[in-house]
């Protein structure tokens, strides 16, 4: 691996990766069965480079921003070095978002440029609210002579000639990216080269990588875990990234084996799927090989306690570690609530799961599980240089997570209240509650904030979304968190509520039911309400007629609970 | 070439057989991640077994913002 205390960017460390590892595989990208692309580290140099130069003839200037809207694939990353390679700020914005969504954050982004998958551009151009573009399209995969409003062909979009590279600085820009804030107030969290390099440094020193390494990329690129373990940390250690361009299990599983995947990330969502289809095919075995699968199971579990032991589980469960490819040393997860049961069943195959905690104003991983033991419980120790403190513990050692870190970004884009707000005297409040237990690992036990964290790994705030429910019949409405209303103490079974303050006299009819319905089904799925509640009073408001959050949840959850409260929708 | 109410039809035929759910509970405007109680993943799982059943191949965006059986039958129906 780099020593990246010599490097003063991300350009900088990959540059010189690039160099060094050049005849290692770098990308492979398949779709379905089909491998469509494998490149060395000499190769992706030579795509990147003259789409650089390209950059440089339409006058992108270090400290410009270039924002990428594209599933896992190969160009995405190369795009991403050209922005590097000039100097530039990268904006990853979330594929999975609506158009008018991207097209907000590209405008709060300020982004002169923007990388777009071809179907996703044809999304954007096509709803109503494209205006045209303050940024110049470069759009992948277009087919020949396609009306791209203006935008170049990605794979047109190539100069010949050396670009210069521009070097950055450790506390130069290096990405904005998104916490949330698509209806409301966006959080565009600016992170530093710095918070980049640092935080690759601490997670390589867990879980190292190397050239022969390969890691699968499934969660999006834009999204702080894969952008690190995907991209980052891989690159500067000479290992190789492969990107799949469908999410269908089918392929998922023989992509572990086709590629002997050494390691990938997951949300809960993919990992209880995995999980799911391993105990049917172990319940479709006859009783006498079940009988030898469970013993050695429980022989496995019994000589794994006190850390993993690879050879030893891959010798007694060779099956199953077959299906997963044979060389697979740790799958991670991390953002969102993984039942112990789960993680547990996986250990006990010989089959880790580092699940972590973090969160994107702080990088990417703050915490992490190193296995010396494993802990289902918990979400890790923190990581090498990341100090973590416990703000106004309760009687159980409960209370705020606060972080001081390297990898702590700048603050928030064009929002110094919320930056001031979030980060104090040098200390991130997460807003999530938690406590140490007493060999250092850190419990969650939900969140102080109004927001949820899908299955899917998706941070959802209620804020976000309330102006889909905009004109219903209704006095007045506000979304809220389950979790936020009624805090349960645990994380898991997070849910949105909408409150609904009727008129005088008003029923909760079939036909607002309906209408709730009908614009519920606007969101995306991961971001639809889950139930609503009928409240019987006006809601508290500021002077400047604001709703008072936190008074009104307080209220709703003295009030009522849970069960009696809200109904299904 | 299959008329769009019987590719319709037959998407709701066989997400009511791969699901255990009754034919009759199912209709074309449904939220099909809500009636049947299905994940984004088992959705995927959905779209490969009509790629079986039509013969075509459906990429992972096709579903991407699409949440009723509708919806679904219109962006096979576009690539029969």
């Amino acid at each position: 691996m780099l020593n990246l205390d010599e490097y003063p960017s991300l350009g900088a460390a990959l540059r010189a990766a690039l160099d060094r590892w050049a005849n290692e595989t770098c990308l492979i990208e398949a779709d379905r069965d089909r491998e469509k692309t494998r490149l060395t580290y000499s190769d992706l140099k030579d795509l990147a480079l003259p789409l650089a130069r390209a950059f440089e003839d339409a006058e992108f200037t270090p400290g410009d921003r270039l924002a990428i809207i594209m599933t896992n694939q190969s160009k995405w990353l190369i795009s991403a070095y050209a922005v590097f390679y000039c100097g530039g700020v990268l904006v990853p914005l979330d594929y999975k978002l609506t158009p008018a969504e991207q097209l907000q954050l590209l405008r709060h982004s300020k982004a002169r440029f923007l990388v777009v998958e071809y179907y996703l551009w044809l999304a954007i151009m096509q709803s109503p609210e494209f205006k045209g573009l303050n940024a110049i399209a470069i759009v992948t995969e277009a087919p020949l002579g396609a009306d791209l409003a203006g935008g170049h062909r990605w794979e047109e979009f190539r100069r010949e000639g050396d670009p210069i590279f521009a070097p950055r600085g450790r506390n130069d820009v290096a990405c904005i990216v998104y916490s949330s804030g698509t209806g409301g107030r966006p959080k565009g969290c600016v992170l530093t080269h710095e918070n980049y390099l640092e935080q690759c440094k601490s997670l390589t020193a867990w879980f190292p990588f190397w050239p022969g390494v390969r890691y699968l990329s499934i969660l999006p690129t834009n999204h702080a875990i894969d952008f690190m373990v995907g991209f980052i940390g891989p690159f500067v250690c000479g290992a190789c990234v492969v990107h799949l361009r469908t999410l269908r299990p089918e392929f998922v599983r023989a992509a572990f084996v086709r590629y002997k995947i050494t390691y990938l990330s997951l949300v809960p969502l993919v990992i209880k799927n995995l999980e799911r289809s391993l105990k049917a095919k172990f319940d479709e075995l006859s009783a006498p090989k079940r009988f030898v699968l469970n013993r050695m199971i429980a022989i496995n579990r019994f000589f794994t306690q006190w850390k993993p032991d690879l050879p030893l589980s891959r010798t007694l469960l060779p099956q199953v570690h077959k299906a997963f490819g044979g060389e697979l040393r740790a799958m991670f997860t991390g953002g969102a609530f993984m039942e112990p049961s789960t993680l547990q069943f996986f250990y006990d195959l010989g089959i880790p799961v580092a699940n972590g905690y973090g969160l994107t104003e702080a990088g990417t991983a703050l915490t992490l599980n190193d296995f010396k033991p494993f802990r289902a419980d918990t979400v890790g120790k923190p990581l090498p240089g990341v100090e973590l403190r416990i703000l106004k513990p309760d009687a159980e050692g409960i209370g705020e997570v606060a972080v001081h870190s390297k990898t702590v970004m700048s603050h928030y884009l064009d929002d110094p209240e919320l930056t001031a707000e979030t980060i104090v005297n040098g200390w991130l409040l997460t807003g999530d509650l938690g406590r140490f237990d007493g060999t250092g690992h850190l419990q969650l036990f939900g969140r102080k904030k109004n927001m949820i964290v899908t299955e899917g790994g998706k941070n959802i705030y209620p804020e976000d979304i309330e102006n889909v429910f905009e004109g219903i019949p209704v006095k007045e409405y506000c979304i809220f968190a389950r979790n936020y209303l009624w805090p349960m103490g645990i994380l898991g079974r997070e849910m949105l509520v909408l409150i609904l303050r009727l008129e005088t006299g008003q029923e909760f009819s079939d036909d607002l039911k309906n209408e709730i319905i009908a614009r519920n089904r606007q969101l995306p799925d991961f971001k639809r309400v889950g139930g609503c509640s009928i409240w019987d009073q006006d809601f508290p408001r500021t002077a400047s007629m604001k709703i008072k959050r936190t008074v009104l949840a307080e209220e709703i959850g003295k009030g009522r609970n849970f069960e009696s409260a809200v109904i299904e929708l | 070439m299959a008329t769009a109410d019987h590719t319709l039809d037959e998407v709701l035929n066989l997400a009511a057989t791969h699901f255990k759910v009754p034919r009759e509970q199912l209709t074309p405007d449904d939220d099909f991640f809500k009636t049947l109680k299905i994940d984004s993943l088992q959705a995927l799982d959905l779209l490969t077994r009509l790629e079986h059943h039509f013969n075509i191949e459906l990429p992972d965006y096709e579903l991407q913002g699409v949440s009723d059986f509708r919806t679904l039958a219109s962006r096979i129906q576009s690539r029969l």
